[in-house]
């Protein structure tokens, strides 16, 4: 099995620069962080807010270079400080923002924003643009129809795919997902989360996951790595970290994410009767 | 006698399209000491029907109820200013976004304060005094210099905690919190969680929590209704929704948690609804 993608301590500082009253410092947002991702797999990183992992998702999908620390995508060294960022290169990792409100321009048409980066990345005529784009809307669940619309005529779900749909456009091989449902009600976020289960099986994608959610984390991931100031505290199959959590702050995590099942819900009735 | 009565609620707004109905003939009560959950997607009209509650819709929404009582008094029938007593005092609201909801050009101790003399008339000194008390039941640490942070030095979850200082300022009676819990993170949101219940139970309010969160109904509520594009779905006891929930769409909901996923997919609300029967249709109460 092939590995798309490794990261060898990985670290990202920040400076915040100083003024006339106040030093300067450093923050260090991503502190040492190692792990690699097989072919057609799925890792997903868990933390809270202001744990470094959307900087990491940053520095995988090329967006920021990181401070110190190799990374490796399709086995090549890639450090986009020394220039090493190509167009090829780019092809192979996209990203699916948070928020599909604020990911699509709302002036562009959902035609243009799919066809957008075949115009980037080659000479790709007009008329195979939009049948490439055609047959991606019909890929995620959308229909012909939508390829004269603007964003603000969409649903929050419906804007999720096409942010999908945009990504998918230069068959990548790496899927970096910014807590891709969190934004999403509850019958919504199934259906996006079956349709990235689809795509994976589709095209062999490999997706980094980022997530709080921990229920969405079970269901979607080969392996899990949580994520604590920085570091990463605990990292190995889904099954070794959800049956047996070694970290505190693991522990933690999984103590407070609230219990839907019937049988808690009683225990939480008969604490309550007895106060 | 219920604490909040409401029957057949219906909540229209005008639109360029004509009036668009986001509640549609909701009845619900609270009593004292009981936490009910409302649940439903977004545009499902929970919002809304809270918000007509309190009286915090635009004027270019229409209110009408068979009956909208709190503690026996009329909410619709009565004067604006008469009204205004009640909201903030006997019946507080925390928001869904906790930084977004305080002013930014006030220190959290002015905007404590000010509930605290709109409503009670206090002096200086005992305003001081009874908003350090409420920082400290909220569990802020230092509340005294606290009082004169702004809200920008604070944490999201510290911002959700004045939120609920403010609201439990004058002891209200029913306590509503939309979304309390949704900005924040897992852990921050199990220490709001205990928080919000503890204080209900010591105060022995009545609580009306909103959210689309399962997880947060089950570690909350009571009681629980399940709304869907502005109609009730379902209501029924904690227990009963989950052991054996009977509403079409209260299912769905049930089989779209991940955590009860079974197999490779996950059911959506489609699955349910694919031999075309009106969703609507299927409520029952």
């Amino acid at each position: 099995m092939s590995v798309v993608l490794e990261a060898r301590n990985i670290v990202r500082d920040y400076h915040v620069a100083g003024s006339l009253f106040s030093k300067g410092r450093t923050v260090h947002a991503v502190k040492g962080v190692s792990f690699t991702v097989d072919k057609g797999k799925t890792l997903a990183i868990v933390g809270e807010s202001g744990c470094g992992k959307s900087t990491l998702a940053r520095i995988l999908t090329l967006i920021d270079p990181a401070t110190s620390g190799d990374l490796f995508i399709q086995g090549k060294k890639v450090d986009i400080a020394k220039g090493d960022l190509t167009k090829d290169l780019r092809r192979e990792v996209q990203i699916v923002f948070q928020n599909p409100y604020g990911s699509l321009n709302p002036r562009q048409k959902i035609g243009d924003v799919l066809g957008a980066p075949l115009v980037i990345h080659g000479n790709v005529p007009a008329d195979e643009r939009r049948d490439r784009a055609m047959a991606m809307l019909k890929k995620v669940g959308l229909g012909e129809e939508h390829y004269n619309r603007y964003p603000h005529m969409f649903s929050g779900g419906q804007r999720q795919r096409i942010a999908i749909a945009r990504a998918l456009m230069l068959n990548p091989s790496l899927l970096v997902l910014d807590e891709p449902v969190s934004a999403l009600d509850l019958s919504v976020q199934a259906q996006v989360l079956n349709l990235l289960a689809d795509l994976q099986d589709e095209f062999n994608l490999t997706y980094v996951f980022i997530s709080h959610d921990l229920s969405v984390v079970r269901y979607i991931a080969d392996e899990v790595m949580v994520m604590y100031f920085g570091e990463a505290v605990e990292y190995g199959t889904r099954d070794e970290v959800f049956s047996d959590p070694k970290h505190d702050y693991t522990k933690t995590l999984f103590a407070a994410t609230p219990r839907a099942d019937p049988a808690s819900i009683k225990a939480r009735l008969a604490r309550k009767r007895a106060a | 006698m219920a604490l909040l009565e409401i029957e057949n609620l219906v909540v229209e707004f005008q639109t360029s399209a004509g009036m668009f109905r986001a509640v549609d003939g909701v009845s619900l009560k609270v009593d004292e000491r009981e936490v009910l959950a409302i649940v439903g997607e977004s545009g499902s009209g929970k919002s809304v029907s809270m918000l007509a509650v309190m009286g915090l819709l635009p004027w270019t929404a229409k209110v009408t109820a068979d009956k909208m009582a709190f503690n026996g008094r009329d909410l619709l029938r009565m004067s604006d200013s008469e009204r205004r007593k009640i909201v903030g005092k006997d019946i507080a609201m925390i928001f869904q976004e906790p930084v977004a909801s305080l002013n930014p050009c006030y220190t959290v101790g002015f905007q404590i304060e000010e509930v605290l003399r709109f409503h009670l008339g206090l002096g200086r000194s005992q305003r001081r005094a009874r908003a350090i008390e409420l920082l400290t039941a909220v569990g802020i640490p230092n509340p005294a210099e606290r009082l004169n942070s702004f809200p920008h030095q604070m944490s999201g979850g510290q911002c959700q905690r004045v939120m609920i200082a403010m609201a439990i300022a004058c002891n209200p009676k029913l306590l509503i919190a939309d979304e309390p819990t949704t900005a924040l993170d897992v852990t921050i949101q199990k220490q709001i969680l205990d928080l919000l219940v503890k204080l209900q139970a010591e105060h022995g309010m009545g609580m009306i929590m909103i959210t689309h969160n399962m997880g947060v109904v089950a570690e909350t509520a009571d009681r629980v209704v399940v709304q869907y594009k502005g109609r009730k779905m379902e209501e029924a006891d904690v227990l009963s929704l989950f052991e054996n929930p009977r509403s079409n769409y209260t299912k769905a909901l049930m089989a779209a948690l991940p955590d009860n996923a079974t197999g490779d997919r996950l059911p959506t609300i489609a699955d349910y609804f694919k031999d075309g029967t009106e969703i609507a249709g299927a409520a029952v109460s």
